[in-house]
């Protein structure tokens, strides 16, 4: 497909970031279920520095998150805003710097982790020069998008939009304060954060939890929001609903990072603050749920033909429970029990394999036969893939449940006369089957988006084959003239 | 106003997009730099007993945070019965006031670091860290042969004191300084905090110590073990009135 200004979209740039946002999570989840193994049997670990638990896990998160995610919402952002503002992308050298800096960016994260360079924080692991490389992509994003936004031709900015806004500033934001560091020498990849201790962690978990709300939750609502009533062919369910929903969101998201550091050195008064803001935080995930959902409603018929709408239902469905799930854990009471623990990461995993992998495995079955302008090679691979990866969500979270809730009471059990009853690493044998069955609730995602890859390297194989016969086709009728 | 005019003006819906997700983190984070209990005071006959690392065992925090051990370890006691009798004494915000980044952690894969100093001897880190099974047949840590076989690298210790110096940790350049800090922590801890000398007192501290058995040469292992064996020693509670620390949350 030849690129020309005078096309009314640029596709081309949606086209680079969907095929990496597959590539990082064929690979981010492949490292999720080595490191998921290491987990199990310590062999796996093969004496090897750079492939070390505690290296590769940054490695895991990295990759799927910003890897996985976050190219999958460059992707998306940019087909939505151009196509609900009927306006080409304001710069195409621009957003082929986003492209470039923010896959820079993960490649050179990845390697710098397994080399040994890390700010050990979580999620912000990625040392000062990458940290700087990605402020310039993002801000570049920034002007794109508002740009473009700014040049639209429908006078309403989109609601898809607005969640795509706040996404693009709140990380600006956190991205930004929480990567505010002092590098020992310019020639050092080493650095001191500036803050210490509390407040370094405060302002850790406030950029960690807001990484999970704008990052993982308001822009993935941008793109549920656009695609969810595309696919249904019905518009969204409640405008007022939207409304209300977006500015509670965008407004309580930031205040609830604390509830990762109950009972600890951070003093009381943050995290209860902080537990009171995660329960009502419950209002607006559910608002933003059931417009979901009720867009749906009326075109359930379409559940039994249509894959897309399965993974779009099923990641509305994941969004309400672990939105749910959430604030349950937030409570002081609960969180005793569930925090240090595998509960957690179960929490984190049905938000991001039921959630935001799902809803853009949905999305992109939507969008890939548009961009590539041909059908998806196979619906049939479609459904296997959606069963896999629904059957690795259910293993992955139930063994989860088991392990942080077993070993949680394990912990805190005491026998008659007082003491405790388990050592440490008695409840560490326990968790033996539960890690086991999480590596194959893993292995089976990742199969799952294998099988994914091949379709769509097969769909743009059918697209480009489609392409030349018609050129050829053309090329008779004009030499027949 | 109507949202309608927010919906039609990109400016304004940024504009309020930034003041609506501005006000949780100013409300949670600034005060925790101005309210004085944040941090509680820890002093023993007018010294503070909780210090910055000594170069050594800043070295091997670094290489706790090289190797990714905060994402299976916490150093982050909580004030529970079974907490308590497990690891100790619940943390105080004090012991971890030095620490750029704070490692508490949010996953116990393993246990809680944060007193394990002086509860194992170097015998028994070393060997656990070399193979961990060996010292616990159970255990899912990765070995870290390496650490005893790689020289340790400290040339470059004292930029990475000045760096510190500069977020406000109190390493010493000056005359001024290093009074300061014997008025602060004493003689003895105030010459460790001495950047001109700080690879001397590395070299002194690991001859001295010999936490990694081996004299040959000072290597990973023995800033590792360094640092382990401090971590949670600083503050002595027999010395604190119950309650005391109470006071503070």
């Amino acid at each position: 497909m030849s690129e020309t200004n005078a096309q009314p979209y640029n596709y081309g740039i949606i086209r680079l970031f969907t095929i990496m946002a597959i590539v990082w999570g064929v690979l981010g989840m492949f490292a999720g279920v080595y490191i998921a193994l290491e987990l199990t049997w310590p062999i796996f670990n093969l004496d090897t520095p750079a492939i070390t638990f505690g290296r590769l896990r940054p490695v895991h998160t990295t990759l799927v998150i910003f890897g996985f995610g976050g190219s999958a919402l460059f992707a998306t952002s940019y087909y939505v805003v151009q196509r609900t503002c009927q306006v080409r992308l304001s710069s195409d050298v621009m957003a082929n710097i986003t492209f470039w800096g923010w896959q820079t960016s993960i490649a050179l994260a990845v390697i710098s982790y397994m080399a040994g360079f890390t700010q050990a924080r979580e999620y912000a692991e990625m040392v000062w020069p990458i940290d700087i490389l990605i402020a310039v992509t993002w801000v570049t994003y920034f002007i794109v998008f508002v740009h473009t936004l700014a040049r639209r031709t429908q006078p309403h900015i989109y609601v898809a939009n607005w969640f795509f806004v706040a996404f693009i500033l709140a990380t600006a934001i956190l991205h930004i304060f929480n990567n505010m560091e002092v590098p020992i020498s310019l020639f050092s990849l080493k650095s001191y954060s500036l803050h210490a201790g509390v407040q370094d962690a405060m302002t850790q978990w406030w950029y960690g939890h807001n990484a999970v709300g704008f990052f993982l939750t308001a822009a993935f609502l941008g793109m549920m929001y656009y695609f969810v009533p595309k696919q249904a062919g019905r518009p969204v369910y409640s405008y007022r609903l939207s409304i209300i929903h977006f500015w509670a969101l965008v407004f309580l998201y930031m205040w609830v990072g604390a509830h990762h550091l109950h009972w600890t050195a951070l003093p009381d008064w943050t995290s209860t603050l902080a537990a009171t803001f995660s329960i009502l935080l419950l209002l607006p995930s559910w608002g933003g749920m059931i417009n979901g959902i009720m867009t749906l409603s009326g075109a359930w018929d379409k559940l039994r033909s249509d894959p897309v709408i399965r993974f779009l239902i099923v990641a509305l469905s994941f969004y309400g429970m672990s939105t749910f799930e959430g604030p349950l854990m937030s409570l002081k009471s609960v969180n005793a029990l569930s925090h240090y623990t595998d509960w957690t990461i179960g929490h984190v995993h049905s938000g991001a394999l039921g959630w935001v992998a799902m809803v853009t495995f949905g999305s992109f079955y939507h969008l890939i036969p548009r961009l590539w302008e041909t059908k998806m090679y196979s619906d049939r691979l479609i459904f296997l893939h959606f069963w896999l990866a629904t059957i690795g969500i259910v293993l992955y979270i139930s063994a989860m449940w088991v392990a942080g809730v077993g070993q949680g009471l394990m912990l805190r059990a005491f026998d008659e006369y007082g003491n405790l009853a388990y050592t440490f690493i008695e409840t560490v044998e326990f968790l033996k089957n539960p890690y086991a069955i999480r590596a194959l609730g893993g292995a089976f995602f990742l199969i799952g988006i294998v099988i994914m890859a091949y379709n769509v390297f097969m769909t743009i194989r059918q697209s480009r084959i489609e392409r030349v016969a018609m050129e050829a086709k053309i090329a008779a009728k004009l030499a027949k003239a | 106003m109507k949202h309608e005019k927010i919906e039609t003006h990109a400016g304004l819906l940024i504009v309020l997009t930034l003041i609506v997700i501005s006000v949780g983190g100013l409300v949670e984070i600034l005060p925790l730099y101005f309210i004085d209990d944040t941090v509680e005071e820890v002093k023993v006959s007018g010294k503070e007993t909780v210090r910055p690392y000594t170069p050594l065992e800043l070295l091997g925090r670094d290489l706790y945070q090289r190797e990714g051990c905060y994402t299976c370890h916490s150093q982050m006691i909580r004030p529970f019965r079974d907490e308590k009798l497990r690891y100790g004494h619940y943390s105080l915000a004090a012991e971890s006031k030095y620490d750029h980044p704070f490692q508490w952690g949010s996953k116990r894969t393993g246990p809680d670091l944060a007193r394990v100093g002086k509860k194992y001897s170097n015998e028994w880190h070393v060997q656990h860290l070399i193979a961990p099974r060996s010292v616990v047949k159970e255990s899912i840590m990765p070995n870290y042969g390496w650490l005893i076989e790689t020289p340790l690298e400290f040339k470059d210790i004292s930029d990475r004191l000045r760096a510190l110096k500069l977020v406000g940790v109190p390493y010493s350049e000056t005359e001024a300084e290093y009074e300061a800090n014997v008025e602060r922590f004493g003689e003895e801890v105030a010459k460790q905090l001495e950047i001109i000398n700080a690879e001397d007192n590395l070299i002194e501290q690991a001859v001295t110590n010999n936490y990694d058995g081996i004299t040959a040469e000072i290597t990973e292992m023995e800033a590792m073990v360094a640092y382990l064996q401090v971590l949670g020693t600083m503050v002595d509670f027999k010395q604190f009135d119950d309650g005391y620390f109470a006071t503070f949350r």
